[in-house]
């Protein structure tokens, strides 16, 4: 591991946000904390830049290390421009240097057309796009974006996933965090996060060799280890025993994800 | 049950919704899909009657959208609607009066032990499933879900579905608004919208069918990049090189004086969508 949280927990007052979370962040390599609302991924994202303090555990990161936050960070009164512009003089780039990458940046984002409209004048998906710019002007060996896809459309975000496999490429560490299990399969490592505890982590392929029992897929719902999924339902047989007209079926990220849910639910734990 | 014929909706020079027909049957689950702009808000606020169309009909259960009894009618905005400052069993409880019946049983939704506690106090999750709760309490004959399950964990959304596919089977025409392709995959249909027009209709799996993307395994220099765009490719960093959405495989190669490092592959369901909107 390069950088990361080995085993940290966040408390609010009573409230424990993590519960001993961990997750290995190495150059080149994209990490995607996956779960729902009220799951712990800001938190997770925050503590790892610095602006939660845990109760325990250890935080590594480099000093280059830039966040964007889930609202995006763009300055609405200014322009595209101002924006990157301003962030340029807070990291003290200097003019040729901030000049020339901007122009490169404007130019990967498809945002140099809108260059001089306000930020509140731009939608979701420019705003997000500018957020995850202004994030890598500086050229951070960590990048760490919190659910920078939440609510665009899938244009938008196949854009801004390309950018973050781009910044990898480039040799930066990325944490991106989203509620979606579909975004996550895109990354080298998973984390799923349910109410601050880790339900599984790992590379996909790991995780989804990591289910135990046998997934099947029948016609009806086949007690409460069961769950809709397209157009039929899944069913998981913790024990691995065969289920009666229903048929084996390869699980995938989601299926998994949703087992150690149902997995948890029903042990209370 | 829901129908829209040649609907146009302008707000003077744009055309927010162009000559746009589709129609929901009984027991129809159809997901409404385009990128941010596409006109599906303008839509579904003209199939509940929050917006007359410049042109074109909306029908809802056979009747004009302004002369339907709203109870016919059931909806879960992007918002969810709900009273943050009430109790779940208050808000419940108003909506079942509104709409003339007695209030849904919460302990079959098994939202009995947050009964007394503020809307504004409980998770998303069970807000979610309380919007639904409110949205069906009248038993309606439309379901409409403004992007019904964003911000849900894997397991809640599942649930969430199950409750859309129960009030389908019970005879109710469901028209769903999402960005999600596991969510667009729960649809007997979708319906793809760009530039206020429907450009395409069909299961998930037949429309990813029909599109293929160019990958290319070698590296892109960017006067490549330029070229490919000049020709009217969009050209994206996948997990594993680069991907060339809207050109086909022999253009890439020309383009890119190469024909080892480019191949065909299927397309994402977002890159399908890429192609439709550009």
């Amino acid at each position: 591991m390069t950088w990361g949280v080995e085993r940290v927990t966040v408390a609010f007052g009573p409230t424990t946000a993590l519960d001993e979370v961990s997750v290995d962040l190495d150059r080149g390599q994209i990490a995607v904390v996956v779960g729902g609302d009220g799951a712990g991924k800001t938190t997770l994202c925050r503590t790892l830049v610095g602006l939660e303090q845990p109760v325990s555990g250890e935080v590594s990161r480099p000093s280059r290390t830039c966040f964007q936050p889930e609202t995006s960070g763009v300055w609405t009164d200014l322009t595209v421009l101002e924006n990157l512009r301003f962030v340029a003089g807070g990291y003290g780039l200097g003019d040729d240097h901030a000049r020339s990458r901007i122009e490169e940046l404007l130019e990967v984002t498809g945002l140099g057309a809108a260059a001089n409209r306000l930020g509140r004048q731009l939608s979701g998906g420019m705003r997000q796009k500018l957020g995850v710019a202004m994030a890598v002007l500086s050229e951070p060996d960590l990048l760490v974006l919190d659910e920078p896809t939440t609510g665009l459309d899938p244009v938008s975000r196949l854009e801004i996933w390309s950018f973050i496999n781009r910044s990898a490429r480039e040799g930066r560490a990325v944490l991106i965090s989203t509620t979606y299990v579909d975004e996550a399969e895109r990354g080298d490592m998973v984390v799923a996060l349910d109410d601050g505890r880790v339900l599984a982590s790992g590379s996909v392929e790991s995780i989804v060799d990591s289910m135990p029992g046998r997934l099947f897929t029948a016609d009806e719902k086949t007690g409460a280890s069961s769950w809709h999924r397209g157009h039929a339902w899944r069913v998981w047989s913790p024990n691995g025993d065969d289920v009666p007209d229903a048929m084996e079926t390869a699980p995938d990220l989601a299926d998994v994800v949703t087992v150690a849910a149902i997995y948890r639910e029903k042990v209370g734990a | 049950m829901i129908e829209a014929a040649q609907v146009t909706k302008t707000f003077d020079e744009l055309v927010a919704v162009d000559d746009l027909s589709f129609d929901v049957g009984p027991g129809e689950i159809v997901g409404l899909l385009g990128a941010n702009g596409a006109g599906k808000t303008t839509t579904m606020k003209m199939l509940l009657g929050l917006l007359a169309p410049s042109s074109g009909r909306v029908d809802i259960a056979g009747r004009a959208v302004r002369d339907v009894d709203r109870r016919v009618m059931g909806y879960v905005p992007q918002g969810l609607g709900l009273y943050s400052d009430l109790t779940v069993a208050e808000n419940v409880a108003f909506a079942a009066r509104a709409f003339g019946v007695s209030p849904p049983s919460l302990h079959d939704a098994g939202l009995a032990d947050v009964a007394d506690r503020r809307v504004g106090h409980v998770s998303l999750g069970l807000r979610r499933r309380i919007a639904f709760l409110v949205a069906r309490c009248h038993d309606p004959s439309v379901l409409i879900l403004d992007e019904p399950t964003s911000g849900v964990g894997p397991l809640g959304r599942a649930r969430l579905w199950e409750t859309i596919h129960e009030t389908a089977q019970a005879g109710a025409a469901v028209l769903v608004s999402t960005h999600y392709m596991d969510e667009a995959s729960e649809c007997d249909r979708v319906v793809l919208m760009a530039s206020g027009k429907g450009v395409m209709s069909g299961t998930v799996t037949e429309i990813v069918e029909r599109f293929t993307t160019v990958a290319v395994t070698a590296d892109i220099t960017d006067s490549e990049l330029r070229r490919l765009q000049d020709a009217g490719g969009t050209v994206l960093m996948g997990h594993q090189g680069w991907r060339v959405v809207g050109l086909d495989v022999k253009t890439v190669s020309s383009l890119l004086g190469s024909t080892s490092a480019v191949v065909d592959t299927p397309s994402s369901f977002e890159e399908a969508f890429v192609a439709l909107s550009t």
